[in-house]
């Protein structure tokens, strides 16, 4: 099923109606355009009952479907570190922090079947690869330093493009990224107080942590998207309030925000451009290599493979699972009128 | 109540608040000292919370669903928890701490049982584990409770609250994998099959434990066989499975003969901090 088909059940098939219940339906998409219109206007949440324009909702469904597909590849990087976590409390933490991952999977394929598909088709759009992630996840995390780094950088730049989500003009969008919000900052947190720890620690910990922000600053600066110039989608996402800010102000957001706590973690950024420009009162930052980020979203990075991979085989695995559950329920839907009429 | 086993599919994980539930940095911080005996004790509890935790933790992000990546996920987080308190506690009595216990200890020094470190396997082989390890989790909780020791009844107490949460988990799947597809209900049966063979080895009364239990510190482990072996029977039987015939396997007597999965799981659970002794993380 494709996205625009859940629009189109609003407005009943053409050739199953009189000319008069087209006429009526044309009125009420008319009504409905208008009412959207106003509430886009008067900076109000439009909510999954309301009409939108198929664009609408074929923007918010990839974008929310997105999203949550990152949250569920992003799983496997830090999820690899649980078994070896190097402290009982860090593996406790850790483990908090990829499920909570899950979570967020969670509440946003929730809010995206508000608009009319099924988590079982955003699975399948994934599975097959049509669907895109975070291309951010197809890079290893080889080290523990990578577990602070993913959380410090790649949790920190998307707190950084979710905050303003937060206010989306989709109601069930907007309020399901209050709540991954909050659970965000305390990831970016631990990150960071794992780097914290590996800097002020040992020489081997300290490289370990130098080392792993070598490796993540480009991509997690990446994560904002191509710059304002090549990234077509994002003036009508903002006309329609669902994105608040340009990918390059979001990006100069984020870099005006680690610059400090890049100094605080006693670590360098690896950046030699970087620098603070008194006149813009924002930091510089230097040309990143958007030839290699467009390689990676094509397939090229070091792990779309293996990613991919690892999560069809966990659906391919616990397919038996998922059929046994749904058998038994049918078993039990199908024997409780029955037992009622024979206890009667 | 459709089925035995004292829960229901209405139960919830989260309806109980943790509220002022007691922490392993709690345990640290108060001033109880294990004695050797008792430490003994809470170390052969705590390794297998902390062995079953490390094998569940490998199904986050392969669970056959999301909502199963984020259950098993918990009930490792909840195991990792007991696992905290039990061997904090019982370092207090060698002045280590829970990750000495649990890093810097080799193969021969752990004390859990062949049971968690069995394979994952497939969901239902897990599933069946889970079956067995909390169903005895929650009858050793629910007499642990009353131990004199009143860190351990603290534990257990804590503890207890959560297993409640494991057992419903495992069982609800006991039901719906014996009663889904034929396919469920075979995997389900080997997953019995293969465990039920350990489940011997957690009713061996071993020294330090029956001396502790006459002291009222410890539950004797022979004690609660009857108990878990007639709630798992009577699950197992409403599933529409069968009880396993086995009897145990040979060496069911937690004397220190642990299984061969042991060294690689400590391999790979210790092998970070052990490249790195003495740094801080």
């Amino acid at each position: 099923m494709s996205p625009e088909k859940p629009a189109l059940r609003a407005v009943d098939s053409p050739s199953e109606t009189t000319t008069h219940e087209a006429q009526a339906a044309a009125e009420d998409a008319r009504v409905g355009w208008e009412q959207f219109q106003q509430l886009i206007e008067e900076d109000q949440r439009v909510e999954p009952r309301d009409w939108m324009p198929q664009n609408y909702r074929k923007t918010l469904v990839r974008q929310i479907s997105q999203h949550a597909h990152s949250e569920i590849i992003g799983m496997q990087p830090e999820g690899n570190w649980i078994s070896r976590a190097p402290s009982l409390k860090r593996k406790s933490v850790l483990m908090a922090k990829v499920q909570d991952e899950a979570g967020h999977g969670l509440y946003l394929y929730s809010a995206a079947e508000t608009l009319g598909t099924s988590r079982d088709e955003m699975y399948q759009q994934l599975y097959t690869g049509k669907a895109k992630y975070s291309s951010i996840f197809n890079y290893p995390a080889r080290t523990w330093a990578d577990v602070g780094a993913v959380g410090w950088l790649v949790d920190g730049a998307a707190i950084t493009n979710q905050v303003p989500l937060c206010r989306a003009s989709f109601g069930p969008y907007g309020r399901a990224m209050v709540r991954v919000c909050k659970e965000e900052s305390f990831h970016q947190r631990q990150g960071w107080e794992i780097l914290y720890t590996l800097s002020h620690g040992t020489e081997a910990q300290k490289q370990m942590a130098q080392d792993a922000v070598d490796r993540f600053y480009g991509p997690a600066l990446q994560m904002f998207g191509p710059p304002d110039d090549e990234s077509p989608n994002s003036q009508q996402s903002m006309a329609w309030n669902i994105k608040r800010f340009s990918n390059d102000v979001l990006r100069q957001r984020f870099v005006d925000m680690i610059v400090p706590q890049a100094e605080a973690l006693g670590l360098t950024l690896p950046d030699p451009d970087l620098k603070w420009n008194e006149e813009r009162g924002h930091y510089d930052y230097g040309d990143l290599d958007w030839d290699e980020f467009f390689s990676v979203v094509k397939g090229n990075g070091p792990l779309n493979h293996q990613r991919l991979a690892h999560y069809r085989a966990a659906r391919d695995d616990g397919a038996w699972v998922r059929e046994a559950a749904a058998a038994y329920a049918a078993k039990q839907a199908e024997a409780s009128p029955r037992s009622a009429l024979l206890s009667a | 109540m459709s089925h035995s086993g004292g829960f229901t599919s209405q139960d919830s994980a989260t309806k109980i608040s943790v509220g002022d539930a007691i922490t392993p940095e709690d345990v640290s911080a108060s001033s109880a000292v294990a004695s050797d005996e008792t430490a003994r004790y809470a170390l052969l509890l705590g390794d297998d919370c902390l062995i079953l935790a490390q094998r569940l933790g490998h199904w986050i992000s392969r669970a056959p669903e999301l909502e199963e990546d984020i259950a098993l996920g918990n009930i490792a987080l909840d195991l990792l928890g007991h696992a905290r308190f039990f061997l904090t506690y019982a370092g207090s009595a060698w002045g280590k701490t829970e990750d000495d216990l649990a890093y810097f200890r080799s193969e021969e020094e752990f004390r859990s049982c062949r049971l968690v470190e069995q394979e994952n396997g497939d969901f239902g082989r897990t599933i069946a584990r889970q079956l067995l390890f909390s169903f005895y989790t929650h009858e050793l909780y629910q007499r642990l409770v009353r131990s004199a020791d009143t860190t351990l009844a603290a534990i257990a107490d804590k503890a207890l609250k959560e297993v409640d949460y494991h057992q419903d988990h495992a069982a609800q799947w006991l039901l719906r994998l014996g009663g889904g597809t034929d396919e469920s209900k075979r995997r389900m049966q080997e997953g019995l099959e293969s465990v039920w063979p350990y489940l011997e080895e957690l009713f061996a009364d071993v020294e330090p434990t029956p001396t502790l239990a006459e002291q009222e510190v410890a539950v004797l482990p022979s004690s609660l066989r009857d108990a878990v072996l007639t709630r798992l029977s009577s699950i197992i039987e409403e599933s529409g499975l069968e009880v396993p015939a086995s009897k145990g396997a040979f060496g069911a007597d937690r004397s220190g003969r642990f299984s061969e999965n042991r060294g690689f799981i400590l391999a790979e659970m210790q092998v970070l901090a052990r490249q790195h002794p003495g740094a801080t993380w």
